[in-house]
């Protein structure tokens, strides 16, 4: 078995460089260790996937990396800046740096779907208010959806909000994209056309990508491809697709 | 300085954001509704009550504005309007002594029974009696009407007293003569003036001193009520009053003409219960507002608490949530007044034609609710903050 972070020489440059993070939820009897001795390094615009049965820890993976939870114990490292021990306010600034696209699209039902991707250029501060309103309007058409700027989340299918949520994940201009599960909620065919988006956009941001998924039919997206099972985390031969 | 100011504004504008807020509210517009007619409601409610409240104070001096008057001289035992005392008019003429006083002029005044010329019912009404040739009154039209009176027995009657004194106006309009009964003693209306009803007074009459001798034949004729003194342009009332004082023995009491109006103000503010009851209904008002816009934005912010969650996951802080609440509830307290302020001018319309009370939007009363409504907006928008503290972007994956 070799171990994801065997190129440690480089976790410096790494976007994420995870050391023996474990970590527990509940407390006394109920203690439950849902993380052990992971480790972990992805670089700018690598593009990793992550699978393994559902309750084995990668959406814990994910909070904990995503600077959403504090980290226990170990040692998670977001562009150079440790996690372990680091405050709100620190987190919430790290988290400016991460886009997240979550299972359900988790739009805004309030706004329209350019609204909804400038919330994501409004983390932007050095830009101008219009500059932040055409950078939304050039990602909402960078993934297809230019005619539909004025639509409210309702009126669009599922696979065009979660194209809308990609979006306003990258119109923060992320060094990091976490997903959860991203194509859950989609047919085959949009499933793979936002796959295919997601690596793609990725890829010409720099940006390191880390995706939980279950869909065998995206698989070939990956740069490489993890396995976790009970709270530990495994290389997956590429063969074994 | 103007350059740099206009950066400024062209700095704030250019850094603006998406305007969560307003499109939150607007986006639902049943709940914005509901919230609005909430707002507004405590808002005409507060109005109301401050406007009665204070419309009726304002009413009780009606006729005390009437006056033409820097300082008055009232009977120690007077309590108002209603309970005034009779003090000897040589006190009056003894003011002349004082070399700022320019005019003087003795007044009647008595809560008298009035003979209702339709239906013969009787009813207090409040009589003035003067001079005729004394220049006592500020409104030009009563002055003008004066001479009438020195015939005997003749009246200018208030065309606002209530309608239980009969429809005296509309038959003097008709050209009617109208005559009847006044403590049992025969006059005739000679003309019309515009008053207005107070809490003492239903209605309002004008006479000369010598009819009122007559309806009044208990009143000896060298005793008053107030005592009307006109000073020299210019002079200060305060220091003449502080004079008189020094002059004048203690059987009679010596006050400006705005002392005089608030000793009436005062009379009820003090010994009735309307000031306090009216202030209770504004403050239910406040209340069953602040629980409408509480119950509304608590709603709102749970029911979107997982978008919330998004944006703080998004690296959004969460005092710039916090003040998406609050300009939330800032917004409600801007839309939610201005009906209320319409409502509100036309309910105050309403009253005045419905009970001739001098109830006006005054530029205090509409900024007190106003505060009112922005103090429980922002209030229920703080308490509904703590349901943000729920929102955990951990959860939302």
């Amino acid at each position: 078995m070799r171990s994801p972070t065997a190129n440690d020489k480089q976790t410096a440059a790494a976007a994420i460089a995870v050391r023996d993070l474990s970590h527990w939820y509940g407390r006394g009897d109920a203690r439950r260790q849902v993380l052990q001795d992971v480790e972990l390094s992805i670089d700018p615009g690598e593009v990793v996937l992550l699978t393994g049965p559902s309750g084995c820890g990668k959406t814990t993976l994910l909070t904990l990396v995503g600077a959403l939870r504090q980290v226990q114990a170990g040692s998670v490292q977001l562009f150079g800046s440790e996690l372990l021990g680091a405050g709100r306010r620190e987190r919430q600034q790290l988290r400016r740096r991460i886009g997240m696209i979550f299972q359900g699209h988790n739009l805004l039902r309030c706004l329209t779907a350019e609204q909804n991707v400038q919330m994501g250029a409004d983390l932007l501060a050095d830009l101008g208010y219009r500059a932040r309103r055409d950078q939304a309007r050039e990602w909402l058409r960078a993934v297809g959806l230019g005619d539909h700027l004025g639509k409210l989340p309702h009126d669009l299918s599922g696979g065009q909000k979660q194209r809308v949520a990609i979006a306003r994940a990258l119109a923060a201009r992320p060094e990091l994209l976490l997903a959860d599960e991203p194509t859950a909620a989609l047919d085959s065919r949009s499933g793979r056309e936002v796959v295919d988006l997601l690596r793609r956009l990725a890829r010409e941001q720099g940006c390191a990508v880390l995706m939980v998924t279950h869909d065998p039919r995206i698989l070939d997206v990956a740069d490489r491809l993890l396995r976790m099972e009970d709270g530990r985390l495994f290389d997956q031969d590429p063969e074994a697709r | 300085m103007v350059s740099r100011g206009l950066q400024t504004i062209a700095g704030i504008w250019r850094s603006r954001r998406i305007p969560l807020a307003w499109l939150l509210l607007t986006r639902q517009p049943m709940r914005l509704a509901v919230a609005l007619a909430g707002i507004a409601f405590a808002g005409i409610l507060m109005f109301m009550q401050l406007g009665f409240r204070d419309g009726l104070f304002e009413a009780s001096v009606t006729v005390h504005k009437l006056f033409d008057a820097d300082v008055v001289l009232l009977s120690p035992r007077t309590t108002s309007s209603i309970g005034m005392a009779s003090f000897p008019r040589r006190r009056l003429v003894q003011t002349l002594a004082d070399p700022d006083v320019i005019g003087i002029s003795p007044v009647n005044w008595n809560l008298l029974l009035w003979r209702n010329p339709e239906a013969r019912t009787t009813r207090s009404i409040l009589t003035l009696g003067f001079e005729p040739d004394d220049p006592i009154f500020l409104d030009p039209s009563i002055s003008s009407q004066a001479r009438l009176l020195q015939n005997r027995g003749w009246v200018l009657f208030d065309e606002r007293s209530r309608p239980e004194f009969g429809p005296v106006a509309a038959w003097l309009k008709q050209g009617r003569t109208v005559e009847t009964e006044v403590s049992g003693e025969r006059i005739r209306v000679a003309g019309l003036v515009s008053l207005g009803p107070s809490f003492g007074a239903d209605g309002n009459m004008i006479t000369s001193r010598e009819t009122y001798q007559r309806l009044m034949p208990s009143s000896p004729p060298g005793s008053i009520e107030l005592g009307l003194i006109r000073l020299r342009p210019g002079a200060d009332p305060d220091a003449a009053v502080a004079r008189l004082k020094r002059l004048l023995p203690g059987d009679v009491r010596v006050v400006t003409k705005a002392g005089f109006e608030e000793l009436e103000k005062t009379y009820w503010r003090t010994s009735t219960a309307i000031g306090f009851i009216f202030t209770l209904g504004a403050g239910m008002g406040f209340v069953v507002g602040c629980v409408i816009v509480y119950q509304i934005l608590y709603s709102d912010v749970s029911d979107h608490l997982p978008e919330y969650a998004t944006l703080m996951a998004m690296g959004y802080r969460l005092p710039s949530l916090l003040g998406v609440v609050a300009r939330e509830g800032l917004l409600l307290a801007v839309l939610g007044y201005l009906p209320a302020y319409v409502a509100g001018q036309g309910l105050y319309a309403l009253v005045r034609s419905g009970t001739r009370l001098p109830v006006v939007m005054d530029p205090q009363r509409a900024l007190l609710v106003f505060t009112m409504i922005l103090v429980m907006c922002l209030g229920s928008a703080g308490l509904a903050m703590r349901r943000l503290g729920d929102a955990d972007p951990a959860e939302i994956f």
